[in-house]
């Protein structure tokens, strides 16, 4: 049923609708973009005028960049541990048929649906006690930082990959067999390509909530350990300028070009 | 020579038995179709020969070979799925070579063979296509060209013709068919539509609960069903319980009394029915004159078809038989309406006598 079948007060109430819903979307993006290049001391309205100081200073803040490099390592070690471990996790989901497979999904989920304060703080709990047992120190450590991103990966990538493995036809894969191929060059060369687009998607989105994680990293960053986004928080606790404003800009270009260039390759509509 | 045989193939999900006891010589070059009603085991059947399903006992051999317990990658056999298989992430062309790149088949070699197989299935144009840029049947001659590329032994079809419509059917199914015959493969063809069945085998196999109910010529499985499973499942809905003469062998005596003259009948064991065809049943107003066999009853059920007239009628005995007045033409004799006494009729050669199991 498309909006324009219907009459035309309907049609523009949709409009209307959705254009404030993008636009509710969109408008902070476009402020925060747009001030981060105002010259005010002090981040205030109006604009006395334009620069891209703040980039330049963002940048020579070793906070921030360090924040950066460390937030991009954490993030992508575990997205390469969440497609690891929610590959066969998929496969068995969308395939098995074994007592437990609808809990197992919904623990697997479950990431998502617990606040990630509240997990952060399970986690760090969890830690120290591994930590008095073992001596083993993960809380401020990176080991902590992949486990809890890992945690935030994996749900993204599992529901993705599910959802794209239970579209393939399973005949694709006992036709490439009879035409000769054996199991694993049916997986590399039939199951994975066709798969493609929901293993690209789940790594993606992976790789960017691990990013902008706050919540779980707040418990367990350390000293010379920060991650960008509390590098972030830090820096607004004593500082109010426009830097925020450049490293958030900064931010939506990465993860927007991340987007665009997925597009590029698969069409991520595929994948949900 | 690419014979295939089936020593006794059995399989069984647990408690559940799929196929039993299948024995089955199919000559070199021959076309089967597999026919009945779902859950019979012809589907079962077909997988085990292309070896996606693992025989339980029994032995499958082709062309001399032993194949029971080889995978389907080394067992050389083009399979044609109902739902096509294409590959969706790769060409038309990339699909059908890719059963000659799994041969290692060199690159020039790869072209020259996937152009022919293509050319052959009148899709040379559609090359670089996606295959789901193409309609149904483009899409099931693609998957066609793709399993006779490799030169199989034997060709398995399931289904092929069950997505498509009606028109692009028959159309198909002659394709199937004059290609088998120009290729000389030795084919096997699972289908539920004993029409599909008919007009493309050279022997038909009649399936009902994993085992063979009948196999033959499809005119002899068509003309002589030899149980009331095989007459019902080819569309005969009138069977009559009775015994055979046992002097003649061309008299059957129904349980309600009256003797039915027959064309001369080989004896089945056990309990029996008369089958008879609703088209092979005249019915009258009148007494016939002929020198048919004739019961009277009154019609109960008219179904009118404009080329073809269908009578339920309940017998004076308490049967009910169906039978078929075709097409009358313009001006023809007029419909008989319900309640109406009549007289079915039909020469003795019409009725078979067919086994109740």
């Amino acid at each position: 049923m498309h909006a324009n079948d219907r009459g035309d007060p309907v049609r523009l109430a949709y409009t209307t609708i959705s254009m404030t819903v993008i636009g509710f979307i969109v408008l902070p993006l476009v402020f925060i973009i747009w001030m981060s290049f105002f010259s005010n001391k002090i981040l205030s309205f109006p604009p006395e005028g334009y620069t891209l100081e703040w980039y330049a200073r963002a940048w020579d803040l070793a906070d921030f960049r360090d924040g950066f490099f460390l937030s991009m390592r954490m993030s992508l070690i575990s997205t390469a541990i969440s497609l690891v471990l929610g590959l066969p996790a998929s496969f068995a989901l969308a395939r098995g048929r074994f007592p437990g497979r609808d809990a197992i999904n919904t623990i697997l989920m479950s990431p998502l649906m617990v606040p990630g304060i509240v997990s952060g703080g399970a986690l760090f709990v969890f830690f120290l006690e591994i930590e008095f047992l073992t001596d083993v120190i993960i809380a401020g450590s990176s080991l902590g930082l992949i486990i809890a991103y890992s945690l935030i990966g994996l749900p993204w990538m599992v529901r993705l990959v599910t959802t794209s493995l239970i579209g393939v036809n399973p005949s694709i894969e006992e036709a490439a067999r009879s035409l000769g191929a054996g199991p694993l060059t049916v997986f590399f060369r039939i199951t994975l390509p066709v798969i493609k687009p929901g293993l690209i998607a789940g790594s993606l989105f992976a790789f960017v909530n691990a990013f902008i994680d706050l919540e779980k990293s707040l418990f367990l960053v350390g000293p010379d350990h920060t991650t960008l986004q509390i590098a972030l928080l830090n820096y607004l606790e004593w500082t109010f300028d426009s830097t925020i404003g450049a490293v958030a800009t900064v931010q939506i270009a990465l993860v927007a070009a991340l987007l665009i260039i997925t597009d590029h390759y698969v069409k991520l509509s595929r994948a949900f | 020579m690419p014979e295939v045989i089936l020593e006794k193939v059995a399989k069984h999900y647990g408690q559940v038995v799929a196929v039993e006891d299948m024995t089955m010589n199919i000559a070199d070059g021959e076309f089967i179709a597999l026919l009945g009603p779902s859950g019979c085991g012809k589907t079962t059947t077909l997988r085990m020969l292309g070896g996606f399903v693992n025989a339980t006992r029994g032995r499958i051999i082709v062309g001399g070979k032993d194949v029971t317990d080889l995978p389907p990658n080394r067992r050389n056999m083009g399979f044609v799925f109902q739902n096509y298989a294409l590959f969706p992430h790769m060409t038309v062309a990339q699909n059908v070579a890719f059963g000659l790149k799994m041969r290692s088949v060199g690159k020039a070699e790869t072209a020259d063979r996937v152009r022919k197989a293509l050319d052959r299935v009148r899709l040379s144009q559609y090359a670089d296509r996606l295959p789901q840029q193409m309609s149904g049947g483009q899409q099931q001659r693609v998957a066609l060209a793709r399993a006779l590329v490799i030169e199989p032994d034997v060709l398995l079809l399931d289904e092929p013709l069950s997505n498509l419509d009606a028109a692009l059917r028959q159309e198909m199914k002659i394709e199937i068919r004059q290609l088998q015959q120009s290729l000389g493969l030795t084919t096997i063809f699972v289908t539920h539509d004993q029409d599909e069945a008919m007009s493309t085998s050279d022997r038909m196999v009649l399936m009902s609960n994993g085992k063979i109910e009948q196999v033959g010529p499809p005119d002899e499985v068509y003309n002589f069903p030899r149980s009331a499973f095989a007459a019902g499942f080819l569309g005969i809905p009138n069977l009559l319980p009775g015994a055979l003469g046992n002097t003649d062998h061309a008299s059957y005596h129904l349980d309600s009394g009256q003797v039915i003259r027959l064309a001369g009948q080989d004896p089945v064991p056990g309990a029996s029915f008369l089958a008879l065809r609703p088209d092979a049943i005249s019915i009258s107003s009148q007494a016939p004159s002929k020198n048919d066999n004739m019961l009277a009853g009154r019609v109960e059920i008219m179904t009118y078809h404009g080329a073809a007239v269908d009578y339920q009628v309940r017998l004076d005995t308490g049967a009910m038989l169906t039978a078929r007045a075709v097409a009358p033409g313009l001006g023809g004799a007029p419909v008989l309406h319900q309640g109406t006494p009549v007289w079915l009729h039909w020469p003795p050669s019409a009725g078979v006598i067919v086994s109740k199991h």
